[in-house]
């Protein structure tokens, strides 16, 4: 029998495929975009509720920052845990796994895949937000959606990890939120503080926004960096 | 298609206080097919994820020719595996998963060695489009036939793999295991089915508690020898 | 194979001579802080600094060790690595806890109110919290559990600075981070003895902790030894 020929390929094509068959999936059934966005919509009324009183509704930059992001954080969780489900049915993980792909490489591919169905997500909540609180998205529409896709990142560097770890264990659900959230809050904070700064139409102060901006890039390094490192010792189990 | 033996030497495994296998040393030789049978509990499926390399031994070592098998890329590229759940992916079609393992695997020609694989495994006339979700169990066990075959591994795993099927669907997989066992592929079936086993076997393991009890080969088993061999192995005191 | 324990009498002893030698020097210290001069504005209220800063040290290093261990374990497959990263887990916990009782207690004599969001305290509360979901990833993470803590803990020291970092930026109303340079000389001896003994109880607790579990590890191992052994005379 003769063997195969074989191409080598990168390991930035082979975690793209990844990717890509995660997008594919998602694309099709569009079942994450859809129950995530509406969860993340949800929380954004109830924190209305919750919040804004006397008649004129308005709310102060701060807030509306924590309220995206807050939102962001707690329908993530959702995103993560069903990218997830879908590789523990049929098991389609252990084949994954079995590939010569490297697992560093599976990490990348789901971390991008994850990060780029939510970003869909928060691209289309933020004007939602606009609408219901007046805050002013417009004049740094790019810089907000820069901010967007870094807090994701972070988010779902930690995120991927810890959902491929809990993949089979049955007080996943509890457990995913309730680990993840004190690791990620300085993500969380530096993406608030920066939108915040944004947001506010008084004083659009760019020099503290631009500072948590930057912050939240060396955040997202090291955790990328800690992720791409432990994934396979953590995912590889016994 | 190399000769390469699959040889492990006092291969224990314990997870955590268990232990899964003891003092195991057994060689695989192409062209054989190796029937690994046991009790529940008596290790089979831990030593079929040990020579997949999804975990490795805790004591001794496994090696295929002069290579130890390790977690390492390319010995992964040697070994195809089939498990109870078909290890695809629900929501793409039977070709979209073929390529993406194509694609993983780094197969040259995918498109041609995709068509061949499904004309093997009778899944041509399949409709294109059908994702995987609505296909019959009969049809999900040929398409991880195919899945497993399709980078022309050196070892074949089967881990129960006629569990689910019917009757018409054992007798297919039988005849597709004689002809992997004839065009000289190392072949390990692990199975509770005796009789299915004898059809096929020219190598008999029976694992009982962690330790290899019986390890007879034969040019071909019937099925009463087949039993005789797992009653005399697991019959005896300990 | 666990190396042989050293003999139980020998242990035992040491753990005493420890235990005593630590008990005798919260005894001095105590003495120490009580002679301590009062400081100016807060009187008395301020000696809780002396409990309340090492505690707090003391957080940050369980979380590194226990970051070490975990290192260790996931990839040089260190059991020793994992029981470390356990324990030192555990005591963090429980120090963390000294600090989210005093740091409140400090702060409602200090400025009236039994929380304010600044840097330290919420630093350690993240870093407290952090532990604790390394211990519930043990418990209840199933079978990759503790591989999945051990990332956390990876996660959790890469955190620290970090964490110190944005809070210290975002907010600023903690007694400034120069406290112990700027300390009268008077407090300086006993802080750095404060310090040493709570550091000294650390480490007697971390090595008890680290002994019990040694020898359940250890049981194990025989338990599978003995069951090998009947195996094989089968």
């Amino acid at each position: 029998m003769k063997r195969l020929p074989v191409t080598t390929r990168s390991w930035i094509a082979q975690a793209a495929r990844i990717a890509w068959k995660d997008l594919h999936i998602e694309g099709r059934s569009r079942e994450v975009v859809y129950t995530m966005g509406f969860m993340a919509a949800l929380v954004v009324l109830v924190f209305s509720f919750a919040f804004i009183s006397g008649q004129e509704g308005t709310v102060a930059p701060d807030a509306v920052a924590g309220i995206l992001w807050v939102a962001v954080l707690f329908s993530g969780t959702v995103a993560l845990s069903r990218t997830f489900d879908r590789e523990r049915e049929s098991e389609a993980i252990r084949s994954l796994l079995l590939s010569p792909v490297p697992r560093s490489a599976i990490y990348a591919g789901k971390l991008a895949a994850s990060a780029a169905i939510m970003f869909l997500v928060e691209v289309l909540l933020a004007p939602l937000l606009a609408a219901l609180f007046s805050a002013a998205i417009w004049p740094h529409a790019l810089w907000l959606g820069l901010l967007l896709g870094l807090g994701t990142i972070g988010f779902c560097s930690v995120g991927v990890i810890f959902s491929a770890a809990l993949l089979r264990a049955r007080s996943r659900d509890a457990l995913l939120g309730a680990l993840l959230f004190p690791i990620v809050i300085p993500v969380l904070l530096a993406a608030s503080r920066a939108t915040a700064y944004l947001l506010d139409p008084a004083v659009p102060d760019l020099d503290p926004a631009l500072f948590w901006t930057r912050f939240l890039v060396a955040l997202d390094v090291v955790f990328v960096v800690v992720g791409l490192w432990s994934f396979e010792p953590v995912v590889m189990g016994e | 298609m190399s000769e390469r033996v699959l040889r492990l030497e006092h291969v224990g495994k314990t997870f955590g206080r268990q232990r899964a296998l003891a003092d195991v040393s057994l060689v695989f030789v192409p062209g054989q097919v190796a029937a690994v049978l046991g009790p529940n509990g008596a290790g089979k499926s831990t030593l079929l994820g040990l020579l997949s390399t999804l975990s490795q031994p805790s004591q001794g070592r496994i090696t295929l020719g002069d290579e130890e098998l390790s977690r390492h890329s390319p010995t992964r590229a040697s070994i195809g595996y089939v498990g109870h759940e078909p290890g695809v992916y629900g929501d793409l079609s039977a070709r979209q998963n073929l390529r993406l393992f194509a694609s993983l695997y780094g197969l040259a020609s995918a498109e041609r060695r995709i068509a061949e694989m499904l004309v093997r495994v009778g899944l041509e006339s399949v409709r294109r489009e059908a994702a995987t979700r609505t296909f019959s169990r009969g049809m999900l066990q040929r398409l991880a036939l195919a899945r497993a075959l399709l980078h022309q591994p050196e070892i074949l795993l089967f881990d129960e793999p006629g569990s689910a099927l019917d009757p018409a669907g054992a007798a297919w997989l039988a005849g597709e295991l004689q002809r992997e066992r004839e065009a000289g592929r190392l072949v390990v079936l692990v199975t509770h089915d005796l009789t299915a086993a004898a059809a096929v076997a020219t190598h008999v393991v029976v694992l009982r508690r962690g330790r290899v009890a019986r390890d007879e080969t034969r040019a071909s088993f019937s099925a009463d020898q087949v039993r005789a061999i797992y009653e005399k192995a697991t019959r005896d005191n300990a | 194979m666990l190396s042989t324990m050293p003999s139980a009498r020998r242990s035992r002893a040491r753990f005493l001579v420890g235990l005593l030698l630590t008990m005798h020097g919260f005894f001095v210290a105590s003495l120490l802080v009580a002679n301590a001069p009062l400081e100016k504005t807060m009187g008395i209220v301020q000696k809780i600094f002396y409990f309340h800063v090492p505690c707090a040290w003391l957080l940050i290093l369980s979380t590194f060790v226990c970051a070490g261990g975990s290192l260790a374990y996931l990839f040089a497959g260190s059991e020793r690595g994992d029981r470390l990263a356990l324990c030192s887990a555990e005591l963090g916990v429980l120090f963390g806890l000294c600090v989210m009782v005093t740091g409140p207690l400090w702060a409602r004599a200090a400025w009236g109110v039994f929380w304010t969001w600044d840097v330290r305290l919420t630093s350690s509360l993240l870093l407290w919290l952090m532990l604790i979901g390394y211990g519930l990833a043990r418990r209840y993470g199933g079978a990759g559990g503790r591989r999945l803590a051990a990332a956390m803990a990876l996660f959790a020291a890469a955190d620290v600075p970090l964490v110190y970092l944005s809070v210290n930026l975002w907010r600023g109303l903690h007694p400034n981070t120069r406290t112990v340079s700027s300390l009268a000389p008077g407090m300086r001896l006993p802080f750095f003895f404060s310090l040493a003994i709570f550091s000294a109880l650390w480490g007697v607790l971390l090595a008890l902790r680290m002994r019990a579990e040694h020898s359940q590890a250890r049981l194990v191992e025989l338990a599978i030894a003995i069951e090998d052994a009947e195996g094989n005379s089968a």
